[in-house]
Formats: structure tokens, C-alpha cells, sequence
């Protein structure tokens, strides 16, 4: 393996779990609904696959343990401004600051332990290809499923019914009521959707990355891809090219810093965010582009008028 | 329900002392209404007067406090519009229930019960709108389209699901007389396929035309039922508001030579692909003249408005002049300050923040120009808000503002007593120029010849109004002169005595070469 595979590798990881996150987070927005609480729930994906998998043995099952645990954690966020409408902002800050304290709580017994990691995969005949071939298909399972799923939701939300009814949620929830589409139940759906994929971030982080439990592990990435999907202007595509920009930028920093380079690490950290901004600010000044790229009833709560 | 039969006859759809009450008002209150089969049936009614109440009980979006609905002689519960569109009931909706971000064949997809590709719905809809005679471009946003562009998308996407009975909810308020007229014709064909329309409606010489009969509602209440035809404007207009309806007088005031709003050869380039680019547009507005700006929707008359109002600016500051005053780079707040007033044509959203109280939505546009009135003075500009309350009660009078609470959130209104607010708290500053935007759109009768009477009021006490209108009834009853907008351009201004509605029709498809150029030169 040469250094330039070793980097890439590298930044395939740290990209893996920003992409799974920010697509579970773009279905969720895409059908109207904000959901401040990825970190929250990355958080609870990685100290429940982590401690599943301690106590099954099976690297798997903890994925999937991860998985549904960020999806039930999701529930609390949906029950709460779905179905009571509290305020989809404070919930969600709420529920990423439980996240952290629970998984905490869960994982204190866990703390050093060696983990289970989860088995690389080799695709025959692909995973020979010189240069890309390693790279691209000799990774573990959750990798495969976070670059699926990018094809997967951009196929969904733009060639099937269902997506097209999600999307038109998301502009506007009294037009899509007023046509018989059921809104609280289609973003309970995708809201579920996104605390899985987040879920399954966590679970990445603690079963591939760095295979042990470290208190706050997630170490704001939910906030990154938050950060990612806005960056993206909510287009899955987007998402993949920016989460494999914002891990570069993660890995960069660490060489940057073993080199010695004159860029002060705090300008690499916060470089996501600034480049959010940038975007934000593209896409705010032309009336046309918000119109088209934003999901008009974004972080609005709905209560059907009958 | 089995004490209740249903008529006799051939009724497709009727209705039985239905009511909806919201908390203490009776919206609807014992409704009684019978559709036959093959007929175009009006539904008349002031602004308030429950008629959105009673179809969206019919669509099945509001569920009846009480009363029953037959469809087919049979006793049905309309849960949903789904249910409604299963039934064979499709609607165009008065508020567009159209989505912004997504293109005409997608939204049209979204009404569709099966499962069709968007592919194949574009297909239809190019069909169906080529065989209708309302054009339209499937792979458009709807972002970028006007008003009238997005009512044609209401009608297409209805009539493609083969209904039995169709709800028009103001259908023609948008649309130019050929337009209309084509409509009508849709509506004839319609009927002749052997179905119903329930057409709701202000413009009673319409509902005249076209209608076999008509129900009328006022306050909830049913106050007539009747052959329309059999009718004369003024008695269905009786039914309608229960006493004669005010007729706007033009007494004509005093035209000076002032010229208080001017652009020269005012061109601005499209800002998206979809928009429309005005070209040398020349407007001389003088003092006391009311000049009506037709022409059909998506020409232009939002670019031109938003050039008028600041909202878009132009390099050159003399291409718009205000009161004498180059205003091309200022912004709005600048120009209201040289005593100018803008009504834009989106009540929600643009003139109005829907979720903010009428009063508050005073100051938003109001606060710079007012500001030693509404505001204390010091760094922290605090609202007076005795003021403010003084001043939103005077204009709930003067326009006769009817709203439910002393000082209510702007959606809570119907449209057009939204629209009166919205027009009246411009008037109320006297400005000496004002331009406004379609400013009767889906208003009732009353509510729209008391925006005239005020906008003739407004140009014989010696202001300049610009009034932009697709519907040429009212750019006649106020304007002192018209223009047409075709394609970003402006034809010249010619006195409404000597316009026919012929020649109108001929600007608005654009034919304005040389030949009617010497026309107008002889006209003068």
C-alpha cells in the first residue's frame, strides 16, 4: 500500500460516517422537518453498536443494534413536534444534548475495552483493479451501504411517487394536505430513515474507525452534516461530493499539523462551516435558486386545520 | 341520516342543510344546494360569505358540523379529497395549492391517484392543454410562472382526472377576455361530455353567460336560488350583498401637466431564464391620471412593477423618476419617502406578512416612511404602538375592513378584505404617486368597486396611479389612460375613451407594427 492509498483509505473513513449522516438528514429536511439532534443520535448509533456487538461478539449485529437505536432515538424527536408540535429547533438541540449524556451513561462500563472491528469485504475480480480497486472494493459493509445509499435516495426522491410526495411536503405541507397527502406520516417515516442512517454513522465510528468507546466520539460530526446538507443545497449527489471535500479536510488537518504547515488547525476545523456559509450566501441572494433548492416549509410545524 | 331522502330527479350531486361552525361563527349555516347533471351551476357570494367553506366541505378538505351530502341520490361522508377525487370531484383551487419548487408535470403528477410516470404526464398534460387552449410548458418550475400561467396548471391537472363534476373557484379573475373566452368555451365542452361545473364567481355578467343556474350565499345563509339568465345584474347582485351595489363613479379631475412618474427607455434584462425582459419601456404618469397597464399575465407586469417599486433596481437613476426625482438606484423605502405607495399583486407573502397582525403589518411597511409618527425618536425607535393602533383602526374604517377580533393576523382575513387593508394602508398616507398590481384579484364585487371608487379618489385629490390589471373590466372603469404590456414592452398610452376592447386584444397579442402606430397618431 502505497502513502496515497494510505491517505485515501483514510479519508474514505472520515468521510463514510459525515455522507451516511448528512443523507439520512437530507431526506428528513427535504420532507420539511429540521432536525438539530444528528449528533445526538450518532452519538447513541455508536455506544449501542458498540456495546452490542461487545456483548453479542457479532461486529454485524452491532451495526444493526446501532441502527435501530438511532432510529428509536429519531421517534422521540418525531413524537415530540410531529404528533405534540413542540418546537422542531429546541427538540432537536434537546435531543443531541440527551444523546450525549445517555450514551455516556450506556458506554461507562464499556470505556477501554478493545472492540470488535467489522470485516473488509472484497468484492472479486473489482477489488484487483490497480489503484481503485483496493480503495473502492475492499471496504468494510457500512462504507458500501453509505455510497448506495446516496444513489438509492436520489433515485427515490426524484423517480418515485413516494419521493415526489416527500419533496412536495417539504414546499409546502397546507398544499400537499389540501391534495390528500399524509404529512405528519410521511415525515414520521422520514425522520425514522434519518436517526437510522445516523445510527448506523455512529455505529461506524465505534466498529471501523477507531473500534473502541470513547465518550463524545462523535466529536461534532453531526453538526458537520448538518452543515453538509446545506452545502449540498439538499441534492444527494452534492452530499456525496461534499462529504468526501469536508473528510479531506478532517485528514488534511491531521498531516498539515505532523508536517508542521503554517495553517493553524482551528482554520482546517471550522473550514466545513465557513464553506456552509459561502453556499448559504450563493444560494440566499437569488430569489430563483431558495425557491428551487429550498425546502420552502423547512422547520415549520403542521397541524392540519380540521 | 335515513329521515333524509334525496330529491328526485337527475341531481349528481346535492346538499342538505349543511353547517360548519369555527368556535362561535357559523360559516355555513343550513345549506341546501342540488347540481343536475349537465350543467354549469354558479355559486355567487360576497367575500366572507362561506362559499370556500361550502367546497371544501364538497372537496372534503373541512368536515361538516352537521348535514348531509348525496352523491348520486346516494348518502355520502367526503373525508378527503382523495375520497372526493374518487368520487369524481376535481377542484381548481381559488389559493393555488401548487408547489413552487417543483416543475408543472411533477405537480401535476402529485394530484394523480395512480401510479404514472412524469414522463408520460407531461405527454398528457402538453395533450390536454394544446386540446383546451391553455398553454403550457410541463418541464417549467412553477417558481417561475405568473399567475395566470399557474391557474392554467390548476385546470389542466383537474380536468386530466376525468371528473364528473368539477369546482372552479374564480377561474377568470386572471385571465384576459380571449383567454376567458376559450375557457368558456372548455366549460361548453365540458358540459357537453355530460358533466357538472360548479363555478363560483364575482363577475355576475358571467355567471350570466355561462351558467344554467345559480346559488347565493350571504353570511352563511342561502339567499336565493335562481336561473341567472332570468336575472338582471343588479337583482343578482341585490341577492349577493343585500342592498345595491355602489357603482364607481369617474367624475374625471383635473389633469395637469405635471409629470409626477417617468421612465425613458427603461430596459432591464431578464433575472432568470424564465422571466421576462422590458424593453424601452416609456411611462409618462401626469398628475390626476389614472393610467391601466393590460395585458396578459407573465408580459411582464411583475418585472415592471418591481422596477417601479425599488424592489429591482436600474443603473441609470433618471430611467425612473419619481415626483422629478431620478429613483433608479434608490430602494423602496426610499421612494415611499419621495411619497410614493406600492400594492404588489401576492397579497400573502409580498404585501403582507400572513402570520403577523394587521397593525404590525402596518408598520413593516410603514416604518420608514412614517417613522416620526409610529416610531419615538432616539437611537432605539421604539413603536408607538397607540399610534399604530389608531392608525390601523382608521383604515379598517375608511376601506370598511370586515375581520373577526380587534386586531386579527393577517391570514385570518378573507382575500379581499386583506386587499382592502393592503390598499388602504397605502391611501391612507396620501401618497401622491401609487402603483399598484392587480389589485382586485379574487375580490369580491364589493370589496372591488370600493378599491376603484378609492383609486379614483386618490388621482382627482392630484396623485399619479399606475394601475397594472389583467382584467380589463376594471382597467375601464378606472383608467384615464391604457397601455399594454406584450413581451416586456409598453405600447403608448392612449385615452380609454378612444380604447376598444378589439384594439386591446390586438396589443395584447403583440400587433403593434407600424400600422397601428399612424392609427394612434390619428387617434390623437
Amino acid at each position: 500500500m502505497t502513502l496515497a492509498e494510505a491517505i485515501l483509505l483514510t479519508i474514505t473513513t472520515a468521510a463514510t460516517p459525515l455522507l451516511l449522516a448528512a443523507i439520512g438528514e437530507l431526506v428528513v429536511e427535504r420532507s420539511g422537518v429540521l432536525n438539530l439532534g444528528v449528533e445526538g443520535m450518532i452519538v447513541i448509533g455508536a455506544v449501542v453498536a458498540f456495546a452490542a456487538a461487545q456483548l453479542t461478539g457479532s461486529a454485524y449485529l452491532g451495526a444493526l443494534f446501532g441502527m435501530a437505536a438511532g432510529c428509536l432515538f429519531s421517534l422521540l424527536f418525531a413524537f415530540l413536534t410531529l404528533t405534540l408540535v413542540a418546537n422542531q429547533v429546541a427538540t432537536g438541540l434537546a435531543l443531541t444534548i440527551l444523546g450525549l449524556g445517555l450514551s455516556g451513561m450506556i458506554g461507562e462500563s464499556f470505556v477501554g475495552q478493545r472492540g470488535v472491528q467489522l470485516d473488509e469485504i472484497a468484492i472479486p475480480f473489482l477489488s484487483s483493479i490497480p489503484l481503485i480497486g483496493n480503495l473502492l472494493f475492499n471496504q468494510d459493509l457500512i462504507f458500501y451501504v453509505s455510497i448506495f445509499s446516496v444513489f438509492g435516495v436520489s433515485w427515490f426522491l426524484f423517480k418515485t411517487r413516494l419521493g415526489l410526495q416527500l419533496r412536495a411536503i417539504g414546499d409546502s405541507h397546507g398544499s400537499a394536505h389540501a391534495l390528500g397527502i399524509s404529512v405528519i406520516k410521511t415525515r414520521y417515516l422520514a425522520v425514522m430513515f434519518g436517526g437510522a442512517c445516523a445510527g448506523l454513522a455512529g455505529a461506524q465510528l465505534s466498529l471501523v474507525y477507531t473500534p473502541q468507546w470513547v465518550e463524545n466520539m462523535s466529536a461534532g460530526r453531526g453538526w458537520i452534516a448538518l452543515a453538509l446538507v446545506v452545502f449540498a443545497s439538499w441534492r444527494p449527489l452534492r452530499v456525496l461530493a461534499g462529504a468526501y471535500l469536508f473528510g479531506a479536510v478532517t485528514i488534511g488537518q491531521l498531516h498539515a499539523q505532523a508536517l508542521g504547515f503554517g495553517i493553524p488547525s482551528q482554520f482546517l476545523s471550522a473550514l466545513p462551516y465557513l464553506a456552509t456559509i459561502i453556499v448559504l450566501v450563493i444560494i440566499s441572494r437569488n430569489r430563483r435558486l431558495t425557491l428551487m433548492n429550498t425546502p420552502a416549509s423547512l422547520g415549520q410545524s403542521f397541524v392540519p386545520d380540521r | 341520516m335515513t329521515d333524509q331522502q334525496p330529491g328526485h330527479g337527475n341531481c349528481l350531486l346535492e346538499v342538505r342543510g349543511l353547517t360548519k361552525v369555527f368556535g362561535e361563527l357559523r360559516a355555513n349555516d343550513g345549506i341546501d344546494l342540488e347540481i343536475k347533471s349537465n350543467e354549469i351551476h354558479a355559486l355567487l357570494g360576497e367575500n366572507g360569505a362561506g362559499k370556500s367553506t361550502l367546497v371544501k366541505m364538497l372537496f372534503g378538505s373541512l368536515e361538516p358540523t352537521s348535514g348531509q351530502i348525496f352523491w348520486k341520490d346516494k348518502p355520502v361522508r367526503i373525508t378527503s379529497p382523495g375520497q372526493a377525487r374518487a368520487l369524481g370531484i376535481g377542484m381548481v383551487f381559488q389559493h393555488f395549492s401548487l408547489f413552487e419548487a417543483l416543475t408543472v408535470a411533477e405537480n401535476i403528477a402529485l394530484s394523480m391517484d395512480q401510479d404514472v410516470s412524469i414522463e408520460g404526464i407531461a405527454e398528457q398534460a402538453a395533450v390536454l392543454s394544446r386540446e383546451y387552449g391553455l398553454p403550457l410548458d410541463p418541464h417549467a418550475h412553477v417558481a417561475d410562472l405568473s399567475v395566470g400561467e399557474r391557474q392554467r396548471i390548476e385546470i389542466v391537472r383537474t380536468l386530466l382526472q376525468n371528473p364528473e363534476l368539477i369546482i372552479l373557484d374564480e377561474p377568470t379573475s386572471v385571465l384576459t377576455p380571449q383567454e376567458a373566452d376559450r375557457l368558456f368555451e372548455t366549460l361548453a365542452k365540458i358540459r357537453a361530455e355530460g358533466r357538472s361545473v360548479l363555478y363560483i364567481s364575482h363577475r355576475l355578467e358571467e355567471v350570466q353567460r355561462i351558467c344554467d343556474r345559480a346559488t347565493v350565499l350571504r353570511h352563511g345563509k342561502l339567499t336565493g336560488a335562481c336561473d341567472p339568465r332570468l336575472e338582471t345584474p343588479a337583482s343578482l347582485a341585490t341577492m349577493m350583498v343585500g342592498s345595491e351595489v355602489k357603482s364607481v363613479s369617474n367624475a374625471g379631475g383635473a389633469i395637469t401637466d405635471e409629470i409626477l412618474i417617468e421612465t425613458r427607455n427603461l430596459s432591464a434584462p431578464a433575472r432568470t431564464p424564465f422571466a421576462v425582459s422590458l424593453k424601452e419601456v416609456n411611462l409618462k404618469v401626469r398628475r390626476g391620471e389614472i393610467i391601466g397597464i393590460a395585458g396578459v399575465a407573465g408580459n411582464g407586469q411583475s418585472e415592471l412593477f418591481d422596477v417601479l417599486s425599488g424592489e429591482e433596481t436600474v443603473p441609470d437613476p433618471d430611467d425612473v423618476r419619481i415626483c422629478g426625482t431620478g429613483v433608479g438606484r434608490m430602494g423602496i423605502s426610499a421612494r415611499r419617502l419621495l411619497g410614493a405607495g406600492f400594492v404588489p399583486e401576492e397579497r400573502h407573502g409580498h404585501a403582507a406578512v400572513s402570520d403577523m397582525t394587521l397593525s404590525q403589518n402596518m408598520v413593516l411597511a410603514r416604518h420608514h416612511s412614517d417613522a416620526d409618527v409610529f416610531l419615538t425618536g432616539g437611537p432605539l425607535k421604539i413603536i408607538r404602538y397607540d399610534a399604530v393602533k389608531k392608525a390601523s383602526e382608521r383604515i379598517v374604517r375608511e376601506m370598511d375592513v370586515r375581520m373577526s377580533g380587534e386586531d386579527p393576523v393577517a391570514s385570518s382575513l378573507s382575500g379581499g378584505n386583506l386587499q382592502k387593508f393592503i390598499v388602504g394602508r397605502e391611501l391612507d398616507r396620501q401618497p401622491s404617486v401609487l402603483i399598484v398590481n392587480q389589485p382586485t384579484w379574487g375580490v369580491d364585487a364589493g370589496a372591488a368597486s370600493r378599491i376603484r371608487q378609492a383609486l379614483i379618489d386618490l388621482a382627482e385629490s392630484g396623485s399619479a396611479v399606475v394601475v397594472i390589471s389583467q382584467d380589463l373590466d376594471e382597467i375601464f372603469e378606472v383608467a384615464t389612460s391604457i397601455a399594454v404590456l406584450n413581451e416586456g414592452a409598453l405600447s403608448e398610452a392612449e385615452p380609454a375613451s378612444m380604447m376598444t376592447l378589439e384594439r386591446i386584444g390586438l396589443l395584447m397579442g403583440g400587433i403593434h407594427g407600424e400600422d397601428t402606430k399612424v392609427e394612434a397618431q390619428h387617434a390623437h
